[in-house]
């Protein structure tokens, strides 16, 4: 038996989940970059030599780390809305106010780190 | 649309399936990370890293406490950093942590790969995976 959506790409894209879509997509992005990210860091860690050096000089770069530190963050905060609600259910009524919760927790850690990244970076 | 009587069975029905046992270890594992995580940097702070390592390091020591993470810093002596105790929490964090995002990376695949045998032949190559990076990153925290 296989799955058949009937729904095309075309449609898809102007799906509006709003909040809670963004949310998913997120997760996902950041899952898939963290999974990726950790994947190349072991193998570089465990090979070494030539192709680790290559490795570590990629998720060295600050534009990397931005990218990484987005990844990890935002899906460690989301996972853990994620968590809370699915192991209280009754919380599920606001889980509107825990995505804002959510951003509102996110923004300013975030921020603070990318200026962070970028002052070492950039400044020296 | 045809109507369709709905698919979900009531809890007291559906049972315990490796796919929900799954979903459970996704929640609990995160919960035990988050707990990791959290150990790793409060004994960072114990140890001394106050003073010898910078926000970045913390965190970095925080997400695999391996005594490579902290090579870099400050830190006078790398002794206390490689002890059999910070040996067991980062393979502890990477066993959770593989199968966390192995289970995810299969999640990932099943919305888009819907055929029982490409589904058959993901769950063959993520349990290779979760062995083969279980492996190697096993052999870098106790070789370190």
């Amino acid at each position: 038996m296989s799955l058949k959506r009937n729904v095309s790409l075309a449609t898809g894209l102007r799906y509006r989940g709003q909040g809670p879509m963004l949310t998913y997509v997120l997760h996902r992005i950041g899952g898939l970059g963290m999974a990726i990210f950790v994947a190349m860091h072991i193998l570089a860690s465990y090979l070494g030599g030539d192709i680790g050096g290559l490795l570590n000089d990629i998720y060295e770069n600050w534009a990397f780390q931005i990218f990484v530190f987005f990844c990890a963050l935002f899906h460690a905060i989301n996972g853990l809305r994620i968590t809370i609600l699915d192991l209280f259910p009754k919380l599920i009524e606001h889980s509107r106010e825990a995505i804002w919760i959510e951003w509102a927790v996110f923004i300013p850690v975030y921020g603070i780190a990318v200026f962070v990244i970028l002052s070492t970076a950039l400044g020296g | 649309m045809a109507t369709t009587k709905p698919r979900s069975l009531p809890l007291s029905k559906r049972g315990l399936n490796f796919e929900m046992l799954m979903w459970l270890f996704t929640r609990l594992s995160a919960l035990a990370m988050y707990a990791l995580i959290l150990f790793a940097i409060i004994g960072a702070l114990i140890m001394g890293a106050r003073t010898q390592m910078n926000l970045a390091d913390v965190l970095r020591w925080g997400f695999m406490p391996n005594s490579t993470h902290v090579q870099s810093t400050d830190v006078p002596d790398l002794a206390p950093w490689s002890t059999p105790l910070w040996r067991v929490a980062g393979s502890l964090l990477l066993l959770v942590a593989v199968a966390h995002g192995m289970h995810g990376l299969v999640v990932i695949a099943d919305d888009y790969i819907v055929s029982s045998r490409g589904r058959n032949i993901v769950r063959i190559l993520s349990i290779i995976m979760v062995i083969a990076f279980s492996a190697m990153g096993l052999y870098i925290i106790w070789t370190s």
